[in-house]
């Protein structure tokens, strides 16, 4: 649990982080967004002491982080930037073993845990580990990163806009990631981004920051429903906020679901019960239907979505 | 093991015409009386050169290194602009002037020698150590140090390495630099391999200024062949691209 209690930072005259009080819960991923200079950046590298505050103060699992050795406090916190900050003279595999070694694990363990978080991050091929960051496309060299992160196993993630360099593409697989990262290991995360499609997609909470100050810390879905001042309306965009709703909520927990899972249709398109009512929708829309079979992970048809019920979980 | 040919030829060369010339070159101007350099032997005072050299350029790379990594820590900062000023502005001095300057303060000698050679060369490799730590990608640094690395281990495993081939380069500078100046080190009394270059001018005898000259170019090349090849070792070592740091 990382606790900020009336945390500011001053630079010279300018505020740059106003009096930000929130609470990350155990195990949730919370999100800063705002526009660029709003202090979200400075937020988070006061957690991990890059910058020290100048009032306020930081709990991490109750204990005040001025009170932690500086290396222990970092040690445990992994730690994601936007350029990686990969060593361009190590090789892959002794980036990720940096902090490992760092806190004195044994050789092999190191390589163990290397192997490990290679194969988490889908990136187990031969002869991988001995490549160096140059040789890296960008999301390969940010996975790295993230697989550097994880390492020693730290309680806590801290990214600052580990995706923002990213084409599209590549940035939404990374996110996909960093969900199933999270479901699977379950790491309490502060996760910096200007995009709040980004943050819609991977927050449990959102922390939207303007000009220093905290505006509204909510739910994905309470900052689309109720929009705490204009700025944040402008943020979530109100043309399409009804579209970003839908990204939020789970076919499996809006569909009708059958008594008995069936064998599938092969000839009708369907969805699967863990995708968006976002992408149901929009393959509604495509193949002009008014319903869709929802599959399994087998195949195995289990329920059905129809319009009314992407409209009764869009209100 | 292919690198290191280059400058094991070179010293193969050096040692062998040192050794040599007494006997070399009679048998090339044959009939010239006076023609060798007798007061001391050539591998006598190409030892001493050596060790001039060697004893300023140590101190000195150490002091330079020192400096440049003590100017871009935080606590030194202040002091960066200072600094890489005096190194740039020290550059415009002609080594010959550095040791013109040193006899009035320091006498003449091998020790004003050493004095003048290693502030002369101190400039190069300060220039350098801060171009190098300059170069560092910023986050790479910025992660390093909230991977949870303290300063000490920032600077060793990561700014050190990565900026080690600019600062190799401007060892390599500064000693062939010191090299050349050394050898009119013997005007102010040092024994090195100048000492029959300034007895062949002063007596008109060109074999002793021939002879002196080609083995002060041969150290200097085995020198400067020496640096390339650490230069190649440090880059396959610690960058997989060589070229770039």
């Amino acid at each position: 649990m990382i606790e900020l209690k009336g945390v500011s930072r001053r630079f010279g005259e300018v505020l740059a982080v106003n009096a930000i009080s929130l609470v990350v819960e155990t195990g949730e991923v919370c999100v800063l967004v705002g526009s660029s200079g709003c202090g979200k950046s400075t937020t988070l590298r006061m957690i991990n002491r890059l910058l020290p505050s100048t009032a306020g103060e930081i709990l991490v699992d109750g204990k005040n982080v001025c009170d932690t050795d500086l290396q222990t406090l970092r040690l445990n916190m992994g730690y994601v930037i936007q350029g990686t900050g990969l060593f361009p003279h190590w090789t892959v595999a002794r980036n990720i073993g940096l902090v490992p070694g760092l806190l004195k694990w044994p050789e092999a363990r190191i390589r163990e845990r290397v192997d490990e978080l290679l194969q988490l991050l889908g990136l187990d091929q031969e002869g991988f580990v001995d490549k160096y960051p140059h040789q890296l496309s960008g999301g390969q060299a940010q996975r790295v990163g993230v697989a550097r992160a994880l390492a020693a196993d730290p309680n806590i993630l801290l990214m600052d806009e580990p995706f923002g360099a990213l084409d599209a593409i590549t940035r939404e697989t990374l996110q996909n990631e960093m969900l199933r990262i999270k479901q699977q290991l379950g790491k309490t995360t502060v996760f910096v981004t200007h995009d709040i499609d980004e943050a819609l997609r991977l927050a449990d909470r959102i922390a939207v920051m303007d000009q220093g100050r905290l505006i509204q810390y909510d739910a994905p879905e309470a900052i689309l429903r109720r929009p705490a001042s204009l700025f944040v309306e402008t943020l979530v965009g109100s043309q399409d906020r009804g579209l970003k709703m839908t990204g939020l909520q789970r076919v499996g927990d809006a569909m009708q679901r059958h008594l008995h899972p069936r064998p599938r249709d092969l000839d009708k398109p369907g969805v699967r019960e863990h995708e968006t009512l976002r992408q149901a929708l929009s393959l509604m829309l495509w193949q002009g239907t008014e319903s869709l079979p929802v599959m399994d992970e087998d195949g195995a048809e289990i329920g059905i979505i129809s319009r009314a019920q992407i409209w009764a979980g869009g209100h | 093991m292919a690198i290191w040919r280059a400058p094991l030829t070179w010293l193969v060369i050096l040692l062998a015409s040192a050794g040599l010339m007494p006997d070399l070159m009679p048998v090339l101007f044959p009939g010239q009386a006076s023609l060798v350099y007798q007061r001391d032997s050539f591998l006598w005072l190409l030892q001493h050169h050596v060790m001039l050299v060697a004893a300023s350029a140590s101190v000195g790379t150490l002091l330079a290194i020192a400096g440049g990594i003590m100017v871009t820590r935080p606590w030194g900062r202040d002091f960066l602009p200072l600094v890489s000023q005096i190194a740039s502005i020290g550059q415009t001095v002609p080594p010959v002037a550095v040791l013109a300057l040193a006899v009035p303060v320091l006498g003449f000698g091998d020790g004003p020698t050493v004095m003048a050679l290693l502030l002369y060369g101190l400039l190069p490799v300060l220039r350098n150590t801060l171009a190098g730590l300059d170069s560092i990608p910023a986050a790479v640094t910025e992660a390093a140090r909230g991977m949870g690395m303290s300063s000490a281990q920032v600077l060793i495993k990561t700014e050190l390495p990565l900026a080690g081939r600019v600062i190799l380069a401007g060892i390599r500078t500064s000693v062939t630099i010191n090299i050349a100046t050394a050898a009119i080190g013997s005007t102010i009394g040092a024994r090195t391999l100048g000492d029959p270059v300034i007895a062949g001018l002063v007596n008109g005898n060109t074999a002793y200024v021939l002879e002196g000259a080609v083995l002060i170019g041969l150290l200097a090349i085995t020198t400067d062949s020496l640096f390339e090849a650490l230069e190649r070792f440090w880059a396959r070592r610690f960058s997989a691209t060589p070229g770039t740091v």
